[in-house]
């Protein structure tokens, strides 16, 4: 069973934790059960990460004087 | 109302003025001071420039010939004294310097403003290396301080679009040139700042003279990008074009554009890399199976030998053959004993008395006691007897008897 990602996941964040998630594996000290928790965590980062870059839309907003942010289109 | 007869075209004007100047003993040859701006050298190899001062500006031209005689190439900023006539070029009806030699009287004013700000700053330490910050790999908010209408903001746009349309763009709006445009600058930077959320604030203005993009020598803007909570990248005019904000960013992009490549990962890499990362996921785990794999296999082999199945095994096969032994013994034994208790039967068989009998023997007891009799003393005369046969009895009298020697008295 894995830990369901957090609705406030950054991309940064998935994808830095899946790079460090290859790097645990590589490193091959885990026990079987922990590898393949974390095998199946680092798919659906990837898949998450996908989905991120395939639906990413650029997104444009003013800072107004008050500090607010005002979007802007 | 009448139309005058002296009623002259725009180029009979023209040359009317153009001969005015040339009548002109002073404009045939004359010194002038001024600062370059927009010097340019056309493929034709003549220079176009203007000097000025901070009252007016003059048009002015060098051509080839005396382009390549200069020993000084003036650069803009640059004060200087030119040399040369003033005239009318007819087709745009401006008056110009054609300059035939130029001399640098010391710095110019503004080159001068921008060395001595910028030795300042450096000496104050705002330049140093170690005040660069790093840039974050994936911004999510990327604070941009321009003019909303200028070219520069749609190329930062479009560039993000294409590379990284994962980010948002969170515009702080300033003039970017004149007088009131360094505090706006400023000021716009400090917006950012405060609000806190961008990850990363690019200052962007896109080419022009000097002039245009001076207020990006400005030290209100520098310390502003000094003081940014956020790192500060700029790309200010061309790739040519240094200015103070550049010295104290914490990373100089050549161009508005570029600076929104330099804050940015590139989708295509992106992708590349989360497909890299993909296969070194499955491989990681594929290794980590076959290892395992590899692991209990050679564990099964080594438990084959230390295991107890084994010894059973090996005592299964001991008992099994000590069993076989045993039967056999068993059976060895038993018939041996068959054997024996066929003779023992067999002699006592030959020893039944009835077998006896039947053979014509007879068994002789004394009546009274019942003692066998096998000595005739035992029957004197007269005893009763009984005589027992294989079948039947005889009931008797001793009528005579004789002892033999042998008997006992």
């Amino acid at each position: 069973m894995t830990t369901p990602l957090p609705p406030d996941l950054t991309f940064e964040q998935a994808y830095q934790e899946l790079e460090s998630i290859v790097t645990r594996l590589e490193a091959g000290n885990l026990s079987l059960d922990d590898s393949l928790q974390l095998y199946e965590r680092g798919q659906a980062l990837a898949a998450w990460c996908d989905d991120q870059l395939n639906a990413a839309e650029l997104r444009v907003s003013q800072l107004s004087e008050d500090g607010e942010i005002v979007d802007l289109e | 109302m009448n139309i005058p007869n002296t009623t002259l075209s725009i180029y009979e004007l023209t040359l009317y003025i153009q001969q005015m100047f040339s009548l002109d003993y002073r404009l045939r040859d004359l010194w002038v001071e001024g600062e370059v701006s927009n010097y340019k050298r056309y493929p034709s190899g003549h220079a176009y420039f203007t000097l000025k001062d901070d009252r007016s500006q003059l048009k002015c031209v060098m051509w080839k010939a005396n382009v390549t005689r200069q020993t000084y190439t003036p650069r803009d900023g640059d004060r200087v004294r030119a040399h040369g006539n003033v005239d009318v070029y007819a087709d745009n009806g401006v008056y110009q310097l054609y300059a035939d030699t130029m001399q640098p009287t010391g710095i110019g004013n503004l080159y001068q403003q921008f060395e001595r700000l910028k030795a300042q700053l450096q000496a104050e330490g705002l330049f140093d290396a170690e005040h660069k910050r790093p840039l974050p790999a994936h911004p999510r908010l990327i604070g941009v301080v321009t003019s909303p209408g200028a070219a520069a903001f749609q190329d930062i746009q479009n560039v993000l679009r294409r590379r990284y349309p994962l980010a948002r763009v969170l515009l702080s709006a300033t003039l970017v040139q004149g007088d009131s445009a360094p505090p706006q600058i400023a000021a716009a930077i400090r917006a950012l700042s405060d609000h806190g959320q961008a990850d990363v604030i690019l200052v962007a203005r896109g080419g022009g003279s000097i002039e245009d993009l001076w207020a990006f020598n400005d030290e209100r803007v520098a310390r502003a990008v000094y003081e940014s909570a956020i790192p500060v990248v700029t790309g200010v005019g061309h790739e040519t074009d240094f200015t103070i904000v550049d010295f104290v960013s914490d990373l100089r992009a050549p161009t508005p554009s570029a600076g929104a490549e330099l804050i940015t990962p590139d989708i295509e890499d992106l992708h590349a890399g989360i497909d890299d990362l993909k296969m070194a996921l499955a491989d990681a785990i594929l290794t980590r199976i076959e290892n395992e794999r590899i692991a209990v296999t050679g564990l099964r082999r080594a438990m084959r030998h230390l295991s107890p199945r084994l010894r059973v095994q090996n005592s299964r096969q001991r008992l099994d053959e000590l069993n076989t032994r045993l039967v056999a013994a068993m059976q060895r034994q038993s018939s041996r004993s068959r054997e024996r208790l066929g003779s023992q039967r067999r002699a006592l068989e030959a020893a039944n008395p009835a077998n006896i009998l039947a053979r014509g023997y007879a068994i002789v007891t004394r009546v009274g006691d019942g003692k066998r009799l096998s000595n005739a003393v035992d029957a004197a005369p007269g005893t009763n007897i009984t005589v027992q046969l294989h079948t039947g009895q005889l009931k008797a009298i001793v009528k005579e008897r004789t002892l033999d020697d042998s008997t006992p008295a």
